[in-house]
């Protein structure tokens, strides 16, 4: 069974709410549309305040090439477009709407039918999924327009679809897989089609048997796809090392993943592409699991973009009473919320309650040597000695150990016997040097 | 509901600590301080308990008093330090050298550098070597076994033929005197008590962890399942002796020492298992440790078969263990940087 | 006898072979220097510190020498340091305003409660990379002291009592590294002022009223008052924030007694004559007046003695 070939570190699988369907959450009576819910330029509203906007209705237009449309996920009156505080208290332009009823634009093919045949052709695919304002649902929320419009210096030979979801605890993408396989797959094959390549992957952990199973059964009716049960490594659905796991190809430093052929999509992005392109359905709603040792619910949703996060805690019997901390994403590289008013986004995959005994810093102590973080950082840096580095501010040295190469996984931090905080300084010291290269002329 | 916390990813921790992992090594020497209790009763559980008890209590006093923060005697490598030294001394030493040996160890190889991690060389070595150097005749030679060592549990059988038979000295030492005075090797290995077997279960020369070459390869497999240590180091080590003994051995086997003698012998397994080991004083990556590890054998023959000394592999560690700076410098192979180079 | 005159002969060719490779090798790599610039370095404070924006001490006597010293101010040395570098050049230069580093935030403990628990790096500009701050107010001082740290005066400490850092007047430099540091941008190097007397809106919300003053009873909540009691147009009200100009500051002070929340600080003033007091315009602002000090100050007597550090020794 294949897997990427350098680092990594197991933490412990946690999949409580892998057998729970996904359930429709109720709508709310307030959203709270966020311009900024992908990587990139923020989108600009384009609708006034007392407008009616309808489900599905364009409300925010892109700004730039790396930016997405933003629709509304709800029918109802605009309160008001100004600043709201996001999940980390930090204000983002966002759009209020007042829920009234449920009414759908009327281009959007609210059937159950699954439609295999793809119509549209190369070109009207990647216009449909930027129209819709598809983005990349596995975290990093990065335009699939862009990434399927390659630069001319790289040839595209395969798609590779992420089923990995090496997350503890998220359930999501296992539940998509689960419960919409085919779609999923038709997903796959729209991106081959909006490529023109004619290979497909799709990357499982062994940890998720059954998904491997349903989805091994129904890809022999589609021409190009192959299941890629891979074995079970934090953090194999980063990017660069699924890459390197399915194909055996290494992203260049500092260049696209797609120099090495290949361009990965998230099993949830793939199952919106179906949605956008064979239904005409933009991008507003999304799967989110609502998890953790202590918590009431374990459960996954399909929630309307711009819920409050509170909503959601409230419908699932409220915060437990010992959570310490809540994160939005997995405990690997999730972010903590400190506004549980914050409303959720396209990628928000889940509402993670932790107890302070699970997540509580140990007190730093000497590092010993020992080499782990050495041995477990997947881009094969040496944390220790960039922590150090980075403490120091020496930012020459810095860039000489590639600190820019760090993918912030934190198996570092994860592994440490010492309890030294080593992603926080690099994460720092990253930003730090990437700015100063940036800064340089260009050559 | 509770003052959220909140902090930068990731948000949880592996079940490694620094405790555990000396925990694990002092479960691995478990076999070898148990084999020496075995055979030397009283002397050994005085020489085990004094050791720990006084690298703790220094380590304890020096954070307290001197360096003046605190004390984190509770990550236990203390307690590995004194086991260590232990098992670098010979069963009967008097109190005051322990004394001595657990001071050198905790208090100038370890502390003067800034403590836990910060030390350059292995502090049980260090301890050692000063000691050997200081008290050679407490070290080595006649003095190693007192007779009334205390065969409390023992075989006393095997014991007392194993101790005729090595007169006194270390079993490499004896092995040299006899080279010097012109006897052949072949001569020297029909000695009883040289036997293989003797030595793989119960080597009666040598300090106290060099008793049973089994007892410190179960420690040695113990660390590696439990991912504690790799093996590239203590491998190397071990593959480097026999090739280079053996070497010498082919040209002429009537001068030079079996390479498996060498293996057994003096303190080399403890070495290659236990000592080069260390983390603070190896090289970070596989390919800095083989370095590493190639550099203590090749010393470690040198000295033993040209050296003044019968014995090397500590002082072969000390001075690689100064090497280990510029090993560092060897760095893991990048998962990007082939692909950079194009 | 013969080898003594031979050693010494050889010794003596030798040397003077060397002598002569040393003296070509001198030549030839001699680097050419305005002696100058050495004449400069000598009279700078030697701090190194860059807040003079070159990238020490010696940098900053080239580029005096070069490009004049008209451009140049070395915060450290101050004027006095200045005049005397403008002499050894035969220039003339102005005398500056000495400066000093002030702090616009005072949200202490006790007014801007924190809502949330940070753990991890103690360091601001990873907590400002994370998130909006422990507490709801997302301008303010987060107290992990990065301004402490960017200091190499030691004028800058960070009391745990307040979680605010306090600048030591008399070891503040205004070299201005603290305001780089601040990921907040609370620190502004501002004039030191008469006898170090300074008016200053310590607060940086920008927030509306209503949310700044629910997040920090300190904050300033954009009202107005001081721009209207302000005879001189010294005062500005910009997105829900007040800022003092204080180039145009005339230290009359009507403006600390109109602040309603108290955001509003001077410094280094004799004590208020009691019958400034009913001043105040509302019964709160009158309540925080109270104490001795500034009507501005909170009323914690360790923030009030080193807010005021220079009256003790004046």
């Amino acid at each position: 069974m294949r897997t990427f070939r350098m680092g990594g570190v197991h933490p412990a699988d946690k999949k409580i709410s892998k057998d729970a369907n996904i359930e429709k959450l109720p709508i709310p009576k307030i959203v709270y549309i966020s311009m900024g819910q992908h990587l990139g330029a923020p989108a600009a509203p384009c609708v006034a305040v007392g407008d009616k906007v309808k489900v599905g209705q364009l409300i925010g237009t892109p700004t730039g090439f790396v930016s997405a449309p933003v629709h509304s996920s709800v029918s109802g009156t605009v309160k008001a477009i100004g600043m709201v505080n996001d999940l980390a208290k930090r204000p983002v332009n966002t759009i209020t709407i007042e829920v009234e009823g449920d009414e759908w634009m009327e281009d959007i093919d609210r059937s159950e039918d699954i439609i295999r045949e793809i119509k549209l052709d190369k070109k009207e695919i990647v216009d449909r999924i930027k129209a819709c304002g598809v983005v990349g649902l596995g975290g990093a929320t990065f335009p699939t327009n862009v990434k399927l419009s390659p630069p001319p210096t790289a040839t595209p030979t395969c798609v590779i679809i992420n089923g990995a979801e090496c997350e503890p605890y998220l359930t999501s993408d296992y539940r998509v897989m689960m419960e919409m396989p085919e779609q999923v797959l038709i997903g796959g094959s729209i991106l081959m089609k909006a490529l023109g390549v004619n290979k497909c992957y799709v990357g499982i952990e062994e940890n998720k048997p059954e998904a491997i199973k349903k989805l091994s059964a129904l890809a022999p009716k589609y021409p190009g796809v192959e299941i890629v049960p891979l074995k079970k490594k934090y953090p194999q659905g980063g990017e660069k090392q699924l890459i390197d796991a399915v194909i055996r190809k290494r992203v260049p430093s500092q260049g696209l993943p797609v120099d090495t052929g290949a361009v990965v999509q998230n099993v949830g992005t793939a199952f919106a592409v179906y949605e956008a392109v064979q239904k005409n359905k933009p991008l507003f709603e999304g799967i989110m699991t609502v998890t953790g040792d202590c918590s009431k619910a374990q459960r996954n949703f399909l929630h309307r973009v711009g819920t409050p996060l509170s909503f959601i805690m409230e419908y699932c019997g409220g915060v437990p009473e010992d959570a310490a901390k809540i994160i939005s994403g997995g405990p690997m590289m999730g972010k903590a919320v400190s506004n549980i008013d914050a409303p959720t986004l396209k990628g928000t995959s889940s509402i993670l309650y932790m107890t302070e005994a699970q997540t509580k810093r140990k007190a730093e102590s000497n590092c010993i040597r020992c080499g782990k973080c050495v041995s477990a950082c997947p881009m094969g840096l040496e944390p220790y000695l960039l922590n150090k580095l980075g403490r120091a501010a020496m930012m020459d040295e810095l860039e000489e150990h590639h600190v820019y190469d760090c993918i912030e996984c934190g198996c570092c931090s994860f592994t440490c016997p010492a309890f030294i905080p080593l992603l926080d300084t690099i994460r720092q010291s990253k930003a730090a040097v990437m700015k100063i290269m940036r800064s340089r002329p260009k050559k | 509901m509770n003052t959220l916390i909140v902090s930068p990813s990731p948000h949880v921790h592996g079940k490694e600590s620094t405790r555990k992992i000396m925990g694990d090594v002092i479960i691995a020497l478990l076999p070898a301080v148990l084999v020496s209790i075995w055979f030397f009763g009283l002397s050994a559980i005085h020489l085990v308990c004094v050791s720990v008890l006084a690298c703790v209590v220094f380590e304890y006093l020096i954070q307290k008093f001197l360096m003046k923060k605190r004390s984190t005697v509770g990550d236990l490598s203390a307690v590995v330090t004194g086991v260590l030294l232990a098992l670098n001394l010979p069963v009967c030493s008097p109190w005051w050298l322990i004394l001595i040996g657990a001071l050198v160890a905790i208090g100038i190889a370890k502390m003067t550098f800034g403590g836990l991690g910060q030390n350059l060389f292995n502090p049980a070595l260090v301890a050692r070597v000063v000691l050997l150097v200081s008290f050679p005749v407490l070290m080595t030679g006649t003095a190693f076994h007192a007779p009334e060592a205390g065969y409390l549990f023992g075989n006393s059988d095997l014991a007392s033929a194993a101790l005729d038979a090595t007169s006194g000295a270390t079993p490499l030492g004896f092995v040299k005197e006899q080279l010097a005075k012109g006897v052949s090797m072949q001569e020297i290995m029909a000695t009883p008590g040289l036997s293989y077997t003797q030595l793989l279960f119960a080597n009666m020369g040598g300090s106290a962890g060099e008793l049973s070459a089994v007892a410190l390869i179960l420690g040695f497999i113990y660390l590696l399942c439990r991912r504690v240590i790799k093996p590239w180091i203590s491998l190397s080590i071990l593959a480097t002796v026999f090739v280079f003994a053996g070497i010498l051995y082919l040209g002429d086997s009537s001068k030079y020492v079996d390479p498996v003698f060498h293996l057994l012998n003096g303190g080399l397994l403890l070495g290659a298992f236990f000592m080069a080991t260390d983390y603070v004083t190896s090289p970070m990556t596989a390919k800095g440790q083989v370095i590493f590890g190639i550099g203590i054998g090749v010393i470690t023959v040198l000295i033993r078969t040209f050296g003044a000394y019968p014995e090397g592999v500590s002082f072969a560690i000390l001075i690689m263990n100064a090497t280990v700076p510029l090993l560092n410098k060897f760095q893991p192979k990048r998962f990007a940087e082939e692909a950079q180079k194009k | 006898m013969n080898i003594i005159i031979f050693t010494i002969a050889t010794l003596a060719v030798l040397g003077l072979l060397l002598a002569i490779v040393l003296y070509i090798v001198a030549q030839k790599f001699k680097v050419e220097e305005d002696p100058r610039i050495d004449t400069v370095e000598a009279l700078m404070p030697g701090a190194n510190c860059g807040g003079c924006g070159k990238a020490g001490c010696r940098a900053f006597a080239e580029a005096a020498v070069k490009e004049g010293v008209g451009s140049l101010f070395c915060p450290v040395g101050g004027n006095a340091v200045m005049q005397k570098v403008a002499e050894a050049l035969g220039q003339t230069i102005e005398a500056k305003d000495p400066q000093v580093a002030v702090l616009r935030c005072n949200g202490n403990c006790e007014k801007r409660k924190k809502t949330t628990r940070y753990e991890g790096v103690a360091s601001c500009a990873t907590v400002a990379s994370l998130y909006g701050g422990e507490t709801d107010c997302m301008f303010g001082c987060l107290g992990y002291g990065d301004c402490e740290a960017a200091c190499q005066f030691d004028a800058i400490k960070v009391n745990p009592e307040t979680g605010l850092p306090e600048v030591d007047e008399e070891k503040c430099t205004g070299c201005g590294a603290c305001t780089k540091a601040c990921p907040k941008q609370l620190l502004e190097l501002r004039n030191k002022g008469p006898k170090g007397r300074r008016v200053y809106v310590a607060c940086r919300n920008k927030d509306k009223g209503a949310v700044a003053r629910k997040a920090c009873l300190n904050a300033c909540i954009g009202c107005g008052k001081c721009a209207k009691v302000c005879a001189f147009e010294a005062i500005t009200v910009e997105s829900n924030l007040a800022y003092i100009d204080f180039t145009k500051c005339r230290m009359c002070r009507k403006c600390v007694a109109e602040c309603p929340t108290g955001a509003i600080h001077e410094v280094n003033f004799p004590p208020r004559p009691a019958a400034v007091k009913p001043a105040a315009s509302t019964p709160a602002a009158a309540a925080q007046a109270k104490p001795v000090q500034p009507a501005a100050q909170a009323p914690k007597p360790e923030e009030k003695k080193v807010e005021i550090p220079v009256q003790k020794t004046e």
